[in-house]
């Protein structure tokens, strides 16, 4: 093991000693808001630096099974041996990287947009414990360890989204995102309890060991158990039946949506995936429902982000459609496509979410100045920043250049391989190509929404208002030079591995081959003709343009009005507008009924009437009547009592003990 | 003199010693007192913690004084894996109780920290005792300081809140008492030999099996209401909402613990051809599932939080008699670590509702919020205990539902998916509750002086945030000690299951 990976804990823990010290810091001295920043950023560079040292590692021994690093006995009962340990290879590497490299980028521009509030060390502490438990998810060594992870990033998640509690309707979205997670969460327990009793370990290594040997192929099983853990993948990372929580966790401040719920969390899912992909690979059904799954997600949220007029909530179905994508890839078996798409899309979706954290917070500072409550959030009451903002304004075309698919950006690559892959598997199973064609027509609703909403926001008349608009300004550098980072990172990262007719192809795919060759041997051969491949690879550039080209002809920004004087939209609009109506329909089936049962059946009629009123205070009322009856016994003589009492003891034991 | 010599009769005595002490001392000197007697007591127990060897099932630190030899009653006590650590969450929990009754106890205060301090012999007493009749009249005495508690120092519906505690908890008593005595001449009959001996019990409890059933109810009913199984737990909430605040934090931390330690100690080894006969067990799993999420639901529609967190309680309770039935090595492991969690973390809530009491006089959840903002420090540690009660992997919460559900699984699948769905809805209760409290906007200006935590407060705190934490992080020093204990429990129940069997075919049947 080179001695680098034996850092790996530093990497670890320094998040975990930031939270430390900023929490101490948010009780005892808030308004060290320079501290608190030396430490929130520091940690986080250090453990990036650090990082880098350990995936170099990784690099340069190119090992073919994971280091392992045991810490100590974490929860050995009996048969049940469970050790607080780390693996570091090839997979949680790429994981490292992402999560460390961009969590470092969004923790600087923090610094800027989170200035101004009262919660500044509170919003650090916050911040550096989401990624010490993010950390512990992507390099647990089994799956206890990485729950562990699991439910704390759900924790922050949690706890950032309702960061301005005051807000109750910010409040509930925090509590949202937390229950639905749970539910999740709650498949992720059953996926180990079966896998225990099955296999006897709950260690990545032994399990991926003994999983060939252990579970037949398309068994019941193996069947069961991957879809118990695709129910927790469903949970984190926001697909269908799972996702309402993502687009209510805007609530957050945008730093926040960028990396918990765009970059790093909310790929947890699809981190899972691969990381058990043996499992998976053996079950074939399950394998399908993630792909389909992915599809139909991809595809649904991609709809709903067609209507929405906050920036951000256009960007949470964005991430909610482009995690379908994602399962996609790892459903068909293209794990490394699916990681491939996890890391270009963090790039480019942090650019987008923080790029519009640099247009709200401009737009906030605007009405600030004016004292005007204007939605600084409402894409109406945007519109031509890109006078005010030009920086912004670049970078943000870079990402949807990027997210909706033009050729040599990372997206293109991305998103191709992923659907090139679900096409070739099409041979095999026809139900494929139906995938690849929803893939297909989600493609061309990315490319059109993301343009609708740069329209909206950056190009034709501005619809802020008469005072505000001169006070409009382009964010400062500590926010417009992380934009910079990340937006290097969109246009270049599709170099990670470009398609196999291109040089220097695959690097990705071969990186993580020492991950997946387990799987490869349940997996039909993933390689298409180099004619099919120019083939899709062009069709997918005629879809983006399509989209972009239709929506910058179609829709006319200098008609928009401003939200409040926007007219009610009617039909299908306001069907996409409210969401296909899902949040209130789980309302009516689910919530109001659980709650109607606990409060009336349960405690106010079983508990209440039924057990104390008719069990222990009827008793109490019998009771009293046979005392009645018993008190014309009552002599008073004690001896009378004693006689009696013996009495009755012997008579009681005489008839236990015949 | 050797410390495994005499330190369980001192644990027992010298409580009894400073509640005299007590009484004799001033007023205003009284909860000092108090104090310096519980803190002694539990320095007192520390030791064990080293002194207990674990890897053996065997009794230790076991001593005997003959009693009343002529009916073969004994004072005999020692510990085991299974009731080491209700030992020490005892005396640890008392100095964290008297420091909570501190500001809250105002009037008089001699007789309530005297009643505090012989309830610590009277449960104590109920966890050592290796005598059927010892530990009878432990468990009676005990009943009697708690009544007072809450019938004098409780809240205003207190009279009938520790009458039904009394009745509820002496009807169960009763029953017990007969069927000790019943399996006493039994016994006595068979062998010849007088004696309330546990051990001697356990060898010869083959001669009571045509009552078996019998007197399995009878212990059943005893425990079932301590711990409290549902339908008997309608006097757990009301007690709990009229108790002061150490009431609520021992009946909750101590008292339930010794209706789920008897049956790991008393019916399930006595009975186990009862206890795991098929019928039995689908009545038990089924109403420690009932348990689990009936007790969430209502927890989560309450509006007062005291009874929120007793009703999360029998939610709590509802995984150890499910991890008791699976009798596995894990799921009893884990049945024991969520009694230590169970105290820690239940016993911080109460202590949390009580501080919230004192500052706003109400206990009703609606009459808070956005209060995070006006004490962090307060905010910030019910937080983390709310989470280790939701069972947040990091915390001790986890651990223990995780053994179980893993340990049952292997037994009982389909009980312990609907278990597991437990971690949905405490989620639930729990975090409406903590967001109708903490967060939400601020709209009571007469909290907006609250203080936050006092260094008194952070005294009752710190302890057992710290063992949150520890069992979460690192709770193998727990688990390697109850381990023999409970591999030996396992084996010994499961093996007359099979001569069980056996003799319940035609051929076998007497």
């Amino acid at each position: 093991m080179p001695a680098s990976v034996g850092w790996v804990w530093l990497v670890v823990l320094l998040p975990l000693a930031g939270f430390v010290a900023n929490g101490a810091l948010s009780l005892l001295r808030p308004e060290a808001k320079r501290a608190v920043s030396a430490i929130g950023v520091g940690v986080l560079v250090l453990s990036f630096l650090i990082a880098v040292g350990v995936v170099g590692g990784v690099a340069t021994a190119a090992p073919h099974s994971p280091y392992v690093l045991t810490y100590w006995q974490w929860m050995p009962a009996g048969g049940l041996e469970i050790d607080l340990a780390f693996q570091v290879d090839q997979l949680s590497a790429v994981m490292l990287m992402v999560v460390t490299g961009v969590s470092m980028v969004i923790h600087i521009f923090s610094v800027g947009y989170m200035g101004d509030d009262p919660g500044y060390a509170r919003y650090f502490a916050y911040l550096n414990l989401f990624v010490f438990f993010m950390l512990v998810l992507v390099l647990g060594a089994n799956f206890p360890v990485m729950f562990v992870g699991w439910e704390g990033v759900g924790l922050c998640s949690y706890l950032l989204i309702g960061f301005w509690f005051e807000n109750n309707a910010f409040a509930d979205a925090g509590k949202k995102a937390f229950i639905m997670n749970r539910i999740g969460d709650f498949g992720f327990l059953i996926a180990m309890f079966m896998i225990f009793h099955a296999v006897g370990s709950l260690s990545f290594v032994e399990v991926f060991e003994a999983a060939p040997g252990t579970f037949e192929v398309g068994g019941t099983t193996i069947t069961l158990i991957t879809l118990a853990l695709f129910l927790g993948c469903a949970g984190k990372s926001a697909q269908i039946p799972l996702y309402t929580w993502l687009p209510d966790a805007m609530a957050g401040p945008t730093p926040v949506s960028a990396l918990i719920h765009a970059a790093t969390m909310v790929t947890a899912g699809v981190y899972l995936v691969a990381r058990t992909n043996v499992l998976f690979a053996i079950a074939p059904v399950s394998s399908f429902v993630v792909a389909a799954v992915g599809a139909a997600t991809a595809l649904f949220a991609a709809t709903i982000a067609l209507k929405q007029w906050d920036i951000k909530k256009v960007l949470a179905y964005s991430t909610v459609s482009q995690l379908g994508y994602m399962f996609m890839g790892v459903g068909v078996g293209a794990y490394a496509a699916g990681m491939f798409h996890l890391t270009t899309h963090a790039f480019f979706k942090a650019l987008l979410f923080l790029g519009s954290g640099s247009v709200i917070h401009a737009l906030h500072h605007a009405y600030h100045a004016t004292h005007r409550h204007e939605d600084a959030q409402d894409m109406r009451n945007m519109g031509g920043l890109r006078r005010a903002m030009p920086w912004t304004t670049g970078f943000m075309w870079v990402a949807t250049l990027a997210i909706a698919g033009v050729p040599l950006f990372s997206g293109f690559f991305s998103k191709d391989e992923i659907l090139a892959m679900t096409f070739v598997r099409g041979h095999d199973a026809g139900a494929f190509y139906v995938l690849w064609m929803v893939g297909v027509v989600a493609a061309l609703l990315t490319a059109f929404y993301m343009t609708r909403m740069m329209l909206y926001t950056f190009h034709g008349p501005n619809r802020t208002g008469e005072q505000e608009r001169g006070h409009l300004r382009e964010a400062p550098w500590v926010m417009t030079g992380p934009l910079l980072v990340l937006a290097v990172g969109s246009v270049f990262a599709g170099l990670l591995n470009l398609p196999a007719i291109l040089p220097g192809s695959g690097w990705l795919h071969h990186w993580l081959e020492p991950v997946t060759e387990g799987s490869a041997a349940y997996l039909p051969d993933l390689h298409l003709g180099s004619d099919t491949e120019w083939m899709l690879l062009g069709l997918a550039t005629v879809v983006a343009a399509a989209g972009i080209l239709g929506a910058w002809n179609f829709l006319k920004p200098a008609q928009l009005k401003p939200a409040r004087e926007a007219p009610v939209e009617t039909g299908i609009q306001r069907v996409l507008l409210r969401k296909w109506y899902v949040d209130e329909i789980y309302d009516w089936l689910v919530v109001r009924p659980v709650m109607w049962m606990s409060d009336r059946a349960f405690w106010k009629v079983m508990d209440v009437k039924v057990i104390d009123g008719a069990f222990v205070n009827g008793s109490a009322t019998v009771a009293r009547a046979l005392g009645w009856v018993g008190s014309r016994f009552q002599t008073g003589s004690v001896g009378v009592y004693l006689f009696l009492f013996v009495m009755g003891v012997l008579i009681l034991m005489r008839a236990v003990i015949r | 003199m050797n410390y495994a010599a005499w330190v369980l009769d001192a644990l027992l005595l010298f409580p009894l010693l400073a509640g005299l002490v007590i009484l004799l001392s001033p007023e205003h000197l009284a909860k000092r007192v108090a104090l310096a007697g519980a803190v002694v007591e539990f320095l007192l127990s520390v030791p064990l913690w080293w002194m207990f060897e674990p890897g053996t099932a065997a009794m230790q630190f076991e001593v005997v004084h003959p009693w009343v030899p002529g009916w073969g009653i004994a004072y005999r006590v020692g510990v085991d894996g299974i009731s080491l650590f209700m030992v020490l969450l005892t005396t640890f929990t008392m100095p964290l109780a008297v420091l909570g009754s501190w500001n809250y106890i105002r009037d008089k205060e001699r007789a309530y920290y005297a009643l505090l301090l012989v309830l610590t012999t009277g449960m104590l007493g109920v966890f050592v005792a290796l005598d059927l009749f010892v530990f009878y009249v432990f468990w009676e005495i005990m009943l009697i300081p708690m009544y007072f508690l809450i019938g004098v120092w409780g809240g205003p519906k207190r009279i009938y809140a520790a009458i039904k505690f009394f009745l509820f908890t002496f009807v169960g008593s009763l029953l017990m008492l007969v069927a000790i005595l019943t399996i006493y001449f039994m016994v006595y009959r068979a062998t010849g030999v007088q004696s309330f001996d546990y051990h001697h019990f356990l060898r010869n409890i083959e001669v009571v099996r045509p009552f078996a059933l019998l007197l399995f109810g009878a212990f059943f009913l005893g425990f079932a209401i301590k711990v409290p199984m549902f339908p008997f737990h309608t006097w757990l909430p009301d007690a709990h909402v009229e108790a002061p605040t150490a009431g609520s934090v021992i009946l909750a931390g101590i008292l339930l613990k010794m209706g789920t330690y008897g049956f790991l100690r008393f019916a399930v080894p006595f009975f186990p051809g009862v206890a795991l006969h098929p019928t039995m067990v689908n009545v038990i799993v089924v109403l420690a599932l009932i348990g689990i999420i009936y007790g969430a639901l209502v927890a989560m529609v309450q509006p007062d939080f005291k009874k929120l967190v007793a009703y999360s309680s029998i939610s709590h309770l509802g995984f150890v008699m499910l991890g008791i039935w699976a009798l596995t090595v894990q799921s009893v492991e884990g049945a024991i670590i969520i009694m230590i969690n169970h105290g820690i973390s239940t016993g911080a809530l109460f202590f949390l509702a009580g501080m919230l009491y004192e500052r706003a006089h109400t206990r009703e959840v609606a009459a808070f919020g956005g209060i995070a903002r006006v004490v962090p420090a307060l905010a910030a540690v019910l937080s983390l205990v709310a989470l280790s009660s939701i069972g947040l992997p990091g915390t001790n919460g986890f651990i223990g539902e995780f053994l179980v559900l893993i340990g049952s699984f292997g037994e009982y699948p389909w009980a312990t998916a609907v278990a597991a769905t437990g971690v949905i809805f405490a989620a639930l209760y729990l975090l409406r509750a903590l967001q109708r409290l903490i967060y939400n906007k601020f709209e009571r200006p007469e909290l907006a002086r609250m203080p936050d935590l006092s260094v008194r407060e952070l005294l009752v705190l710190g302890p057992l945030v710290a063992c949150i934490l520890w069992i979460g992080i690192y709770p193998r020093p727990f688990l390697h000690r109850v381990e023999a204990s409970v591999e030996a429990l396992v084996e010994q129940v499961h093996q007359p299951e099979a001569a069980v069997a056996q003799a319940r075919t035609p051929g076998g049947e007497q």
